[in-house]
């Protein structure tokens, strides 16, 4: 049966090339240029999918990106299997294969078309309305049933291979769409000295044109195609880009182009990027997007072998096949005339011409007569025959009121061709906020003004023929230029519309009384039919995005582009209204379907997010370290040891850090150097502290709280000279920090010479903490004492290490006496491996987050965000002690007054002590004050850290507990999984409460 | 994404910027003497206006400076951007692109 419907010359593929492809494993051929549709038909297959819902037989409906039949599955290999592909838009390659979708077990023999004798049980809504009691059973058995029933394509299971790639343009003026419209304001704009973009969706130029036998007939002027095709390609102003769906319309005349670059290749180079994601600012955009035909609503409409009457004309002088050897065409407009005559002649049998208006007197209609073809005006179609494929169709007179009268009439046929005239493509135009009119004359909405910088050119307008589409598009195209700034001769005048563009009103075509024998679709990919739409208007649906919900028309992957707008005309026609007072659904981006993997762009897996290292990463990767995000921060958090397990590397860093040395990369920690004449002034209004008496050379614990009295960060501040502070952030809360303080620098005390840089990544940390770090230490610095006396805890001064300048810190979030090194990033690394040298004699270990945070648990130093949460005050935290009481105002002053701030019962950080003492609490954890408590109850608090303490031998916890203070001694209950924990309340600080250690 | 009018740098896309809150909102020169309720709706009351909105925004992959804008929160177009200490523009044109 190869190529049996292939007419014997004409269209636009190449005949000397042809192409093998398998469908559903059969192995097929077809031409070079045909789509996986095109060459089905060729080869006589209408037959390329089922249904939905009721799993019907469908066939090719459209020939472009409108198409809700034909679904299809390409695969590639295991990893490239892409589903619900439009075999209408799928290019030909040598060894494609392509699969039906939504049949078991196979397309002829379905098993789910039972649900086609189920039909009156599952009408609109029946989900809400069947699948209700009992209520659990959704879980388990209802929604798992419904979604393997329905469904289309299948994902792949393996990731993407391929690559994606993005891209950011600018241009004067986009046109989007290349039929004659958009071509022409293409070269119009270009030849006004525009830079231009125009996209096109198909691989040609040409949009409608390519449908044509003769496009120079359509248009008058027989080169004009080529040669508009033929500059453009060449302009050096104009890019054009081809197999490129504009998918949306954003503010600012900011377009999403999806521009596919190895879809139609048969080998493409794994190398090459699959799809590229354009987003293009344009100062003009013209839209000439053209119309997509609409199809009629009859029962019986679905069968494979009934199509839009467009598409018929387009499988044949486009690609040179004929869908039907006996064709009847029903139509509601003279535009559709045409392609019975191009079947015709052609050689196809046009059997009858079913024309539902009362009379049809156009040219088109009487080239039609003149060539002997059947034309019963006034007449309706009550019914089709044929399962896999149309047999016949059932045709009735209308009355003069347009009722169906006399007996039916039998036409054999095996294709139907149906056109209720076109529907202006106003997606992207609506998607971009513009308003559209009801046209009474062409039975369509039009696009008004737009509230962007952008005009419609063409049948996306209601100027439906190619010719005076080509003008309008040349004026479009010269008047967009002359509105980006260009200078522009003469504009032509724009087309006028045409009421003889016109067609019958959308909606059902009229019906004898009584229930029909069969369905007539509106929705054909999520089967929806007229009888579920006038259900929901008269179960009182009246708005019509409740509708479109409640029966689900327009929301398959098709977006409705075929039955909007008859699904409106019937809902509006039952609601006694007209279709403008019902008005439309919202057009929301995409326009067609886009991968993820085109959003995705670059930003996977190593670039998914950016990393930060620290100058001692690459020598903490040396040691086999384990890092943890911190942020965007890779942070060591232990360094295994022999293949030891987490616990016992913490285990053995802490008693490091304890008894010897420790060494920690602290470079992530944020810093701000906080500079200027009013420095002190700046620092006195924005920590709760008192900076006037801090002398240079000494550190403080500094808290910083939001206007509203809660814990925003806090860290290290030391004064380094009276008019410079070196501040230290959390290492989360480095940005917010700065933006907080710049915005109060900017907006707020706009009169404080104050200065603020931000210099986290300038300085390496090194932290050097426990009782031998001072002896690690003495031979490396040069410039600085050491001695407690010169420098005691909380005290910073200058000097060098290792021949290099540094700011040396004594202090302790560790307990021990402790040095934080700060030095240029860039000799981080070297000073890093020298000091760790050095450390060796004195058993010197590095340690990561992990002991760092027991290190300072024991010492009831908090965390900002794990033992804070937005709603602790200093207070609450055990820090009252860091207020500077006799400031006049500082943030968060005013709120600690508000009387909820200074409640005995609000939640206070203390120490918790489980009476079992190998028992780590789980953080986060609630803390309950009864041991009997079952859920509900309230908590009284939570554990905000917890861990097991090497040092003292048990596990330790920080909570924050409702009047905490007030509960020292008492017992309090944890629940956990096999009961209750009793837990002691203690005072937070484990070990060293003194202060001794640190003060060494 | 829209395109934001920095005062000091120009369009720019809405990537480059972030949201402020709302604008013109004075933190009281003595906070001593506000009463609770004062404190409290200068710490959380806010306008939640349909039409066009005061609002700070600041250039923060940019510049870094905070500016003002007025915003139709019923259109998502802003009608002009006006620098720190400026009183909004009296009368802002017709929401346009």
């Amino acid at each position: 049966m190869s190529h049996a419907l292939r007419t014997a010359s004409g269209g636009r593929i190449n005949r000397s090339r042809t192409v093998r492809f398998t469908f559903d494993g059969r192995e097929l051929s077809g031409f070079e240029g045909d789509t996986l549709a095109s060459a089905l038909l060729a080869n006589g297959v209408h037959l390329v999918g089922r249904s939905f819902k009721y799993h019907r037989p469908r066939g090719v409906l459209s020939a472009g990106p409108e198409e809700p039949n034909a679904l299809v599955q390409i695969r590639r290999d295991a990893a490239r299997v892409t589903p619900n592909l439009r075999a209408t838009e799928v290019e030909l390659y040598e060894g494609l294969a392509a699969q039906s979708q939504n049949r078991w077990p196979s397309l002829q023999l379905d098993v789910g078309a039972v649900n086609s004798l189920l039909s009156p049980f599952i009408p609109a809504g029946f989900y809400y309305k069947t699948f209700m009691w009992p209520r659990r059973a959704w879980q388990w058995l209802y929604e798992p049933r419904i979604r393997a029933a329905a469904g289309l394509g299948r994902a792949p299971a393996q990731p993407d291979p391929d690559s994606y790639c993005n891209r950011f343009a600018h241009c004067d003026v986009l046109v989007v769409g290349a039929g004659p419209a958009g071509l022409a304001a293409a070269h119009a704009a270009a030849e006004s000295g525009a830079r231009v973009i125009l996209c096109e969706e198909q691989p040609q130029l040409g949009g409608s044109l390519l449908s044509e036998q003769e496009p120079g007939e359509a248009l008058g002027e027989g080169e004009w195609l080529a040669r508009t095709i033929q500059g453009l390609m060449t302009h050096p102003r104009v890019t054009v880009l081809t197999r490129t769906t504009a998918f949306g319309y954003f503010p600012h005349n900011l377009l999403g182009l999806e521009q596919r670059l190895t879809e139609h290749l048969a080998q493409p180079d794994p190398r090459q990027p699959r799809e590229r994601q354009w987003q293009v600012r344009a100062r003009q955009v013209v839209l000439a997007t053209g119309a997509i035909e609409r199809p009629l609503v009859f029962p019986g409409n679905d069968r494979p072998g009934i199509m839009l009457a467009g598409a018929a004309r387009s499988y044949l002088n486009r690609y040179g096949v004929l869908a039907g050897r006996r064709a009847v065409l029903v139509t509601a407009s003279d535009e559709a005339y045409r392609s019975a005559l191009d079947l015709h002649r052609a050689g196809a049998t046009v059997a009858a011409i079913i024309d539902v208006r009362p009379q049809a007197s156009g040219e088109l209609a009487e080239a039609a007569r003149r060539a002997g073809l059947p034309v019963h005006t006034a007449t309706t179609v009550i019914g089709t025959s044929g399962r896999l494929r149309v047999k016949s169709i059932r045709i009735q007179k209308l009355d003069a009121q347009g009722r169906p009268e006399a007996a039916a009439e039998r036409i054999v046929c095996d294709l139907v061709l149906m056109s209720g005239g076109h529907t202006p493509s106003v997606h992207l135009f609506s998607q971009s906020r513009g308003t559209l009119h009801w046209n009474e004359a062409l039975q369509a909405f039009l696009p008004g003004q737009s509230p962007e910088k952008a005009r419609c050119a063409g049948a996306c307008r209601g100027i439906f023929s190619a010719d005076a589409a080509r003008r309008d598009g040349q004026s479009a195209g010269a008047l967009a230029a002359r509105d980006a700034g260009l200078a522009v001769g003469t504009v032509i005048s724009a087309p006028r519309l045409l009421e003889t563009d016109g067609a019958a009103a959308p909606g059902q075509l009229p019906q004898p009384a009584g229930r029909p024998a069969a369905k007539a679709f509106v929705d054909w990919q999520n089967d929806v039919t007229s009888r579920d739409l006038s259900l929901a208007a008269r179960e009182g649906f009246r708005s019509i995005e409740h509708v479109k919900r409640y029966t689900t028309t327009g929301m398959a992957t098709d977006q409705g582009k075929t039955s909007n707008l008859n699904a409106l005309g019937i809902v509006a026609r039952q609601m006694g209204k007209a279709i403008p007072e019902v008005g439309l659904t919202t057009f929301r981006m995409p326009y067609t379907p886009v991968t993820f993997g085109s959003f995705a762009g670059y930003s996977r897996g190593e670039l998914f997010d950016p990393v930060r290292t620290t100058p001692i990463h690459d020598w903490a990767v040396r040691k086999a370290a384990v890092f943890e995000d911190v942020g965007l921060w890779k942070r060591a958090r232990y360094f295994p040891r022999n293949g030891e397990s987490m616990h016992a590397a913490v285990t053995r860093e802490c008693r490091a850090v304890r008894s010897g040395c420790g060494l920690f990369d602290a470079s992530t920690l944020g810093k701000i150097e906080v500079v200027g004449k009013d420095a002190v002034t700046f620092m006195n209004r924005l920590y709760t502290n008192g900076w006037t008496s801090l002398a240079v050379g000494r550190c403080r614990y500094g808290i910083l709280l939001r206007d509203d009295g809660f814990i925003y960060d806090d860290g290290i501040v030391a004064r380094i000279a009276e008019d410079r502070f070196h501040v230290t952030t959390t290492t989360g809360g480095a940005a917010r920090v700065l933006a907080m303080m710049e915005d109060y620098l900017q907006t707020e005390w706009r009169d404080l010479g104050v200065w603020l840089t931000s210099t986290t990544e300038q300085w390496a940390v090194i932290a050097v903490q426990g009782p031998s770090a001072r002896h690690v230490l003495e031979g490396l610095v040069q410039d600085a004492d050491l001695s407690a006396a010169a420098l005691p805890h909380m005290s910073v001064a200058p000097g060098r290490i290792c021949g290099v300048p540094m700011r040396l810190f004594r202090v302790s979030f560790t307990g021990e006496l402790g040095f934080e090194i700060n030095v240029p990033a860039d000799f981080g690394s070297a000073v890093w491996e020298a000091v760790y040298e050095a450390g060796q004699p004195h058993g010197i270990a590095p340690y990561g987050t992990e002991a760092m945070h027991v290190l300072r648990a024991e010492k009831g130093y908090i965390i900002v965000g794990q033992d804070t949460d937005g709603t602790v005050t200093p207070d609450d935290a055990g820090l009252a002690w860091a207020i500077g009481t006799r400031k006049p105002d500082f943030l968060g002053k005013r709120a600690l007054e508000r009387p909820a701030m200074r409640s005995p019962d609000r939640k206070q950080l203390v120490g918790l002590l489980s009476a079992e003492p190998h028992v780590v609490l789980e953080e986060g954890a609630q803390i309950l004050p009864d041991a009997r408590a079952t859920p509900p109850t309230r908590p009284i608090g939570h554990v905000t850290s917890s861990y097991y303490s090497a040092t003292l031998g048990r596990s330790i916890a920080l909570a924050l507990v409702r009047a905490g203070r007030k509960r020292m001694g008492q017992t309090l209950y944890v629940p956990a999984a096999n009961g209750n924990l009793p837990v002691q309340v203690v005072s937070p600080v484990f070990y060293d409460p003194k202060g001794s250690r640190q003060n060494a | 994404m829209l395109l934001i009018n920095c005062p000091y740098c120009g369009e720019r896309p809405e990537l480059e910027f972030v949201h402020g809150g709302q604008a013109h909102i004075a933190r009281p020169g003595n906070p001593a003497e506000c009463s609770d309720q004062q404190w409290a709706e200068y710490l959380y009351r806010r306008d939640n206006i349909k039409g066009v909105h005061a609002e700070r925004w600041r250039h923060v992959h940019g510049c870094g400076r905070f500016f003002n804008a007025l915003r139709d929160t019923t259109s998502d177009q802003f009608l002009a951007t006006y620098k720190v200490g400026e009183q909004p523009p009296a009368q802002p044109r017709k929401a346009t692109a």
